[in-house]
C-alpha cells in the first residue's frame, strides 16, 4: 500500500538574512558573490502515514512545525530529501490564507475552492454545504471585514474539508472557533479519519493531539527528539516540562 | 524533486481570480466601472486640444477625426501600462496567496493581465463607440481585432510572468518598469503618424508590438484596410518570444518564491 504522506530523510534550511530585494543588493553581489550563512529549519526528518493515520506535531514556537506543514503542502522544496503524496492536500495554514476582507464571504469560498482546485460543479454541489458547515450563513454576504476571527477560521476550514482532500494539513488555526464550532470540527476531523484520510496537525496543545492522533511528531530546532505513538511521546513531552 | 501536480479546473480558477480583481477594485469607487471610460476621455481630450489646436497640426491625422486618431494610440498604451504594472507586481502583491495555498503560480501574473482585459474591452467599446459618431462606418476588417488583440495580450502574459518572477528578488523592478512605460509614451504614435518619422528612426516603430497594435486599429478603424501582413507577422513574434522567455524566467525562479517573499 502506498503510503499517503512520506517524508524521507528531509532536510531544510533558510538564508539567515535573506538581505534587502533590491536592484543594489543584486548587483553588489554579483561583482562580489559572497555565501550567506543558512541555518536548518529541518534537519533529517522522516516519517510516514498510511491512508486513515494521523500525526500530531509537537513543539515549541519555531521547532519547525510550520515548516513541515508548508513542505507538506508543496510550497516550497526541500533542501535534501524526498517527500511523496499520495492524492489531494488541502491545508489551513494560516488564519483566512487567501481571504480578502474586501469580498463577501460566498465570494471569498468561491475564490479558495478554486484555488484548493474544486471545480464549477463541485463548487455547486457543495456550496450550501460549506455554508451549512461555517454556520455564517447570516453573513454570508458581508464583507469578510466584518467577520471575527472565529467566523473566519470556520469557513475557511468549511471549504478546506469540503475539498475532499486524502491529505489535510492544519497549523495551529481551530483554537479561535468557539466551543461548539470547535467540537464539530472534532468530529469532522473524526469523520475524515474513518474515511481513510490523513490528518497532520500542528499544536501546542498536548490534548488535541492526544484526542485527535494515533502518531506524533516530537520536534526541537528542527530535530526530531521523540516519534512514535502519541500517547507515548506526549507523556514525555510533558514529562519534559516543556 | 518536481513541483506538486495541481488537479484543479483553470477554467474555474481564473474566472475566479479575474472576479476578484475587479470586484475589489470597483466596489470602493462610487462612479465604479466609469473610470475605465472617464479616463481616457480626458486624455484624449487634452491631447486633441494640445495636438489638434494648440500646435494647430491636426493634419497630421491627414483629415482624419483626431479625438479617434489619439484614442487608437491611446487604448492600446493604456493596456499595455495597466497590464504591465499590475502583472509586475502580481506576486508579491499575492504573498497569502502564493505562500499559503498550492495553487500553480503562473497563474497570479496571468490572472492579473486578464483582469485588465475588463477595462480593456469597456475602452474598445468607447472606441468603437466614439469612432462610428465620427462618421467612419464599421467594415469587414474590424474582425481583425480579436486576432490582434489576442495576440497582444498573449505579449503582455509573456511580459508579466517574466517581470513577476524578477521583482519577487528585486523589489525596484517596478520603478525601472514606471520610467520605461514613460519613455514609451513618447515612442508609442498616439498623437503623431507613421509618416511624420524619419526614414532613419523608422525601426525603432516597426518592431515595436505596441507601435504595431495602434498602427493597425488605425487601418481597421480609420482607413477601412487590412493591417500589412508585415505587422500581424511581428506581433506573432512577439508574442511568442515575449509568452516563452516569460515562462521560462518565471519557471526558472519560481522554486526561490517561498523564500524571498
Amino acid at each position: 500500500m502506498r503510503a499517503a504522506l512520506r517524508f524521507d530523510h528531509v532536510t531544510k534550511t533558510f538564508v539567515h538574512h535573506a538581505g534587502q530585494l533590491l536592484l543594489r543588493e543584486r548587483l553588489i553581489e554579483m561583482l562580489r558573490p559572497s555565501r550567506r550563512p543558512r541555518f536548518e529549519a529541518l534537519k533529517d526528518i522522516s516519517f510516514e502515514l498510511t491512508h486513515g493515520e494521523s500525526l500530531g506535531l509537537i513543539g515549541p514556537n519555531g521547532a519547525g512545525k510550520s515548516t513541515i506543514l508548508n513542505l507538506a503542502t508543496g510550497l516550497s522544496q526541500p533542501d535534501r530529501g524526498s517527500i511523496t503524496v499520495d492524492g489531494r492536500v488541502t491545508a489551513l495554514l494560516e488564519l483566512g490564507a487567501g481571504f480578502h476582507p474586501d469580498l463577501t464571504g460566498a465570494e471569498n469560498v468561491r475564490v479558495n475552492a478554486a484555488m484548493m482546485g474544486m471545480t464549477r460543479r463541485q463548487m455547486a454541489e457543495k456550496f450550501e454545504e460549506i455554508v451549512d458547515f461555517s454556520g455564517v450563513r447570516e453573513f454570508i454576504n458581508e464583507p469578510l471585514r466584518v467577520y471575527s476571527a472565529g467566523m473566519n477560521v470556520r469557513l475557511a476550514f468549511a471549504v478546506a474539508v469540503a475539498a475532499d482532500p486524502e491529505v489535510l494539513l492544519i497549523d495551529e488555526v481551530l483554537g479561535v472557533g468557539d466551543q461548539a464550532f470547535y467540537a464539530r470540527c472534532l468530529e469532522k476531523i473524526r469523520s475524515f479519519q474513518n474515511e481513510g484520510k490523513t490528518i497532520v496537525l500542528a499544536s501546542h496543545s498536548a490534548e488535541l493531539i492526544l484526542m485527535l492522533c494515533d502518531q506524533a511528531l516530537w520536534i526541537e530546532r528542527g530535530r526530531v527528539v521523540m516519534q512514535g505513538p502519541a500517547v507515548e511521546v506526549v507523556a514525555a513531552y510533558r514529562a519534559s516540562g516543556s | 524533486m518536481t513541483e506538486r501536480h495541481w488537479g484543479g479546473d483553470y477554467f474555474f480558477l481564473f474566472e475566479n481570480l479575474i472576479l476578484k480583481d475587479f470586484r475589489i477594485r470597483y466596489r470602493n469607487m462610487s462612479l465604479g466601472i466609469l473610470w475605465s471610460v472617464i479616463n481616457p476621455l480626458v486624455m484624449m481630450t487634452v491631447l486633441t486640444f494640445i495636438f489638434g489646436r494648440v500646435y494647430g497640426s491636426g493634419g497630421d491625422a491627414h483629415n482624419r477625426p483626431f479625438p479617434v486618431f489619439v484614442l487608437c494610440g491611446l487604448v492600446p498604451f493604456n493596456f499595455f501600462v495597466g497590464a504591465l504594472m499590475t502583472g509586475a507586481t502580481s506576486v508579491v502583491d499575492s504573498a497569502g496567496m502564493v505562500k499559503r495555498v498550492l495553487v500553480p503560480r503562473e497563474v497570479v501574473p496571468i490572472a492579473a493581465v486578464l483582469s485588465n482585459c475588463v477595462h480593456l474591452l469597456i475602452q474598445i467599446a468607447l472606441l468603437l463607440l466614439l469612432t462610428v459618431c465620427f462618421g467612419l462606418r464599421p467594415n469587414r476588417y474590424w474582425l481583425w481585432m480579436p486576432v490582434i488583440w489576442a495576440l497582444y495580450v498573449t505579449f503582455l502574459c509573456g511580459l508579466a510572468l517574466g517581470s513577476s518572477a524578477i521583482n519577487v528578488y528585486i523589489r525596484d523592478t517596478r520603478y525601472v518598469l514606471e520610467s520605461f512605460n514613460t519613455v514609451l509614451f513618447w515612442l508609442v504614435p498616439i498623437f503623431y503618424s507613421f509618416s511624420i518619422i524619419p526614414e532613419k528612426y523608422r525601426d525603432i516603430y516597426q518592431y515595436n508590438p505596441v507601435a504595431a497594435l495602434v498602427f493597425a486599429m488605425r487601418n481597421i478603424l480609420m482607413d477601412g484596410i487590412a493591417p500589412p501582413m508585415s505587422l500581424i507577422e511581428n506581433l506573432t513574434i512577439a508574442a511568442g518570444v515575449a509568452l516563452g522567455l516569460g515562462l521560462l524566467i518565471f519557471r526558472r525562479l519560481k522554486p526561490g518564491f517561498y523564500e524571498h517573499i
